[in-house]
């Protein structure tokens, strides 16, 4: 691959810095990529931070505020099984850019697991960017022929009259898992039950967090 | 969703062809050749295997999602009850006994 090295330089013609440390090839062809949109005018250095505070401000909290909301309100869990962008419109989450999200019910005989053997796709309006584990080569493999080995090393055991169902997300769907409220949680108040809906909790690799963290 | 257009309904048995073509291709490979039955019509959607390679994705196909023991697809898997449920555009299932 031929690369412009010229965008290594700490000081180029158009006088801002770019990082000193040693950039891979793709990097390097990014920088590049992005300078040349930049010089072309199709996209400004503001369109560029937009964006980067657009996907930094969606995070697992998201998701953590629609499971809560399914734990406390019925006919709000009924609604977003239904119509999970409906329902998270409600909440002021946007999830629109997902061409089809699809809530998975947890019980106490049935677990859902999450996964996309073929690269990372994951519910990123509500959960943000997917963690580097999820994208890895072994969990990629696991997660479809040993699932219940991954749980074990999250800390979930699902006895075995439990039926575990893995989503191999390989198209345009996208899933979610909601979570069983943990028992004893009736007297906690929303902030607190947030704070029980971890990240792994909506991917399935765990249940919701027994009590509240310290 | 025009569930209407689709070849398969929701309990249909159907089994995954088994090909071997480059391209953008949606469907694992450790599923090909698999059986299992249909869960759910997710709907139509643009073709992945046009789109992947600059093309408008038209027409577009009807996607499935399909569910499988986990015992059918790996011969070593020893919990009965557990299920592998992958989405599975219409040209890669046939119709299985």
């Amino acid at each position: 691959m031929s690369v412009d090295h010229s965008v290594d330089q700490p000081n180029d013609a158009h006088g801002h810095e770019h990082p000193k440390h040693e950039l891979s090839a793709v990097a390097r062809r990014v920088y590049a990529i992005r300078e040349l949109l930049l010089e072309k005018g199709l996209l400004t250095e503001h369109d560029i931070r937009c964006q980067i505070e657009y996907q930094e401000a969606r995070s697992p909290a998201n998701g953590a505020k629609i499971v809560t909301r399914a734990w406390i309100d019925p006919a709000y869990k009924s609604r977003l099984i239904a119509d999970p962008k409906a329902a998270c419109l409600e909440l002021g989450i946007d999830a629109t850019s997902i061409n089809e999200f699809v809530v998975l019910e947890n019980t106490e005989k049935v677990r859902h697991m999450v996964v996309c053997t073929l690269c990372s796709c994951y519910p990123r309006p509500i959960l943000g960017r997917p963690p580097d584990w999820y994208k890895s080569f072994n969990y990629r493999q696991r997660s479809v022929n040993d699932p219940r080995g991954v749980m074990r090393e999250f800390g979930l055991v699902p006895p075995d009259d439990v039926e575990v169902r893995v989503h191999d997300s390989t198209a345009d769907i996208r899933y979610l898992v909601l979570p069983l409220r943990p028992q004893g949680t009736e007297h906690l108040s929303v902030t607190e039950l947030e704070k029980l809906v971890t990240r792994d909790s909506m991917i399935g690799v765990m249940d919701a967090l027994p009590t509240v963290p310290k | 969703m025009s569930a209407s257009r689709a070849k398969f309904k929701a309990g249909d048995r159907v089994q995954v062809r088994f090909e071997d073509r480059p391209g953008h291709i949606r469907t694992p490979w450790y599923i090909r050749g698999k059986t299992g039955w249909v869960e759910r019509i997710h709907g139509e959607f643009l073709n992945p295997e046009s789109l992947g390679h600059g093309g408008d994705g038209l027409p577009k196909k009807v996607l499935y999602l399909v569910a499988f023991q986990q015992g059918d697809v790996w011969q070593r898997y020893a919990a009965k009850r557990d299920k592998l449920l992958v989405d599975i555009f219409e040209h890669w299932l046939e119709p299985a006994n």
